[in-house]
């Protein structure tokens, strides 16, 4: 809850944040929008609060419902609001916050592999190799969410969601889900 | 509460161009998002009755990010266009006739080596075209990077089964050289020429010609076909038929996929 005396100031870009922090992605609500890192650029003055607005995925279907919360929830604050979804700054995994990797780990969704570290930086962020099989993707195993394991295998890179990949652990035999790396 | 609409960005970046560059990028934008939209819609005629379970979830999921493709890059469009149609009605309120996506796209479902040998002649011919996008016309270099980030799962999938269709015993091996021999056919026609590319390199808008694009994809192929002893697609003179004269299976995907909307002209979904 937002106090009386925030909502008579000025917002900065803080208190902005933290009100985006209380919206929890709709097709994985144990981690919030800031965490996925879906907050770019955040303008407040007097005139209003202009958001950018990152989309994880260019076909996201939770994006009109993400948009309409954030301008629902920044109503406390009392001022005119725009969100704009845009492209400039891309929308990697590694945007996901410790938090957020976290929060996703704790829900059993094993949190996506650090393409920055695991591939370099330079070459993850072009993405530029045709990738047959494995040779473009991480070495390393992603960890089951729930034991720990590496020896875990990728089933498939597609799963319920555009941003979900399905996995399974040789070790408690579970099978789980994996934010996917983009 | 919302503000006033700040003027968008692609906008404003479309009105600096010049009459004839604006109209070659409209003709690009309008050929990269109809090859999505017509190949994702195909793509989910498979929801729902795939081979195995895995894959119809597969399917599903590439569909939908094909269309989310096609989706940013009408809006995109619409924005160059400026003449008060939004991404839907683009999408949606044209006559199949005017559609410009590639012939490879026209081509019916067809059975599961159809599909896998539709679906990796595009990704890769998708891959040589987003590549040769140059940093022109930002709103859409910008869109690229972040496609290329999702499309690379869609070619990690198709080359996955082309060698598992390959090696998979001489019946699954005989289905896929014949859906190849046959989509290889109209696979080039997605490197048909726009009448605009002069004006579109000399905007830095495309960082290379078509030409050298389809040559890039060709050394891709090369790559993975030929240590699977798989035959390349001919190489075909370019015409203006190859985005245009489409097929009945074509039609009537149309109908399906604008049944809903013409249903209820102008309602609100």
């Amino acid at each position: 809850m937002v106090s009386e005396a925030l909502r008579r100031a000025l917002p900065d870009r803080d208190a902005v944040v933290a009100t985006l922090d209380t919206i929890a992605d709709p097709e994985i609500p144990a981690v919030s929008i800031v965490q996925l890192g879906m907050i770019g650029e955040v303008e407040t003055g007097p005139d209003g609060i202009r958001i950018e607005l990152l989309p994880t995925f260019v076909g996201c279907p939770a994006l009109e419902v993400i948009r309409d919360t954030m301008t629902e929830r920044l109503a406390v604050h009392g001022l005119p609001v725009e969100v704009v979804v845009s492209f400039t700054t891309p929308w990697t995994s590694d945007r996901i916050s410790p938090a957020g990797r976290e929060a996703l780990r704790r829900s059993g969704f094993a949190p996506p592999p650090q393409l920055a570290a695991a591939i370099g930086g330079g070459r993850a962020l072009q993405v530029l190799d045709l990738a047959p099989a494995a040779d473009d993707w991480p070495e390393e195993p992603t960890p089951c969410p729930y034991c720990g394991s590496t020896r875990t295998t990728l089933v498939s890179p597609f799963g319920p969601t555009q941003c979900r990949s399905v996995h399974h652990c040789a070790d408690c035999r579970q099978p789980f889900e994996g934010f996917k790396a983009v | 509460m919302t503000l006033p609409k700040a003027p968008s960005a692609a906008r404003e970046a479309a009105a600096r161009l010049d009459g004839p560059t604006r109209e070659a990028l409209a003709e690009l934008l309008l050929t990269m998002a109809d090859d999505e939209f017509v190949g994702g819609f195909m793509d989910s005629e498979w929801t729902g009755i795939a081979p195995i379970l895995e894959e119809d979830v597969a399917m599903s999921s590439i569909a939908q990010d094909e269309l989310g493709h096609a989706r940013a890059l009408y809006e995109l469009l619409a924005e160059v266009l400026d003449d008060g149609r939004d991404a839907d009605a683009i999408a949606y309120d044209r006559e199949p006739d005017e559609y410009r996506h590639a012939r490879l796209l026209d081509r019916p479902r067809g059975d599961w080596a159809d599909t896998i040998a539709r679906r990796f002649l595009y990704e890769l011919a998708d891959e040589a075209r987003l590549a040769s996008i140059g940093g022109g016309f930002a709103p859409l270099g910008d869109l690229v990077d972040k496609l290329r980030r999702e499309e690379r799962y869609h070619r990690m999938h198709a080359v996955a089964w082309i060698e598992r269709l390959a090696n998979g015993g001489p019946i699954a091996r005989g289905h896929l050289e014949a859906a190849l021999a046959t989509a290889g056919e109209a696979a080039p026609t997605l490197f048909t020429p726009l009448d605009g590319e002069a004006a579109l390199l000399r905007a830095a808008i495309l960082a290379r010609p078509l030409g050298e694009a389809e040559a890039a994809w060709r050394a891709d192929l090369t790559r993975i076909l030929v240590p699977l002893g798989l035959a390349l697609p001919p190489t075909i003179e370019h015409g203006p038929e190859g985005r245009s004269g489409h097929s009945d299976a074509f039609r009537w995907l149309w109908g399906e996929f604008t049944s809903v909307r013409r249903s209820e002209v102008g309602a609100t979904w």
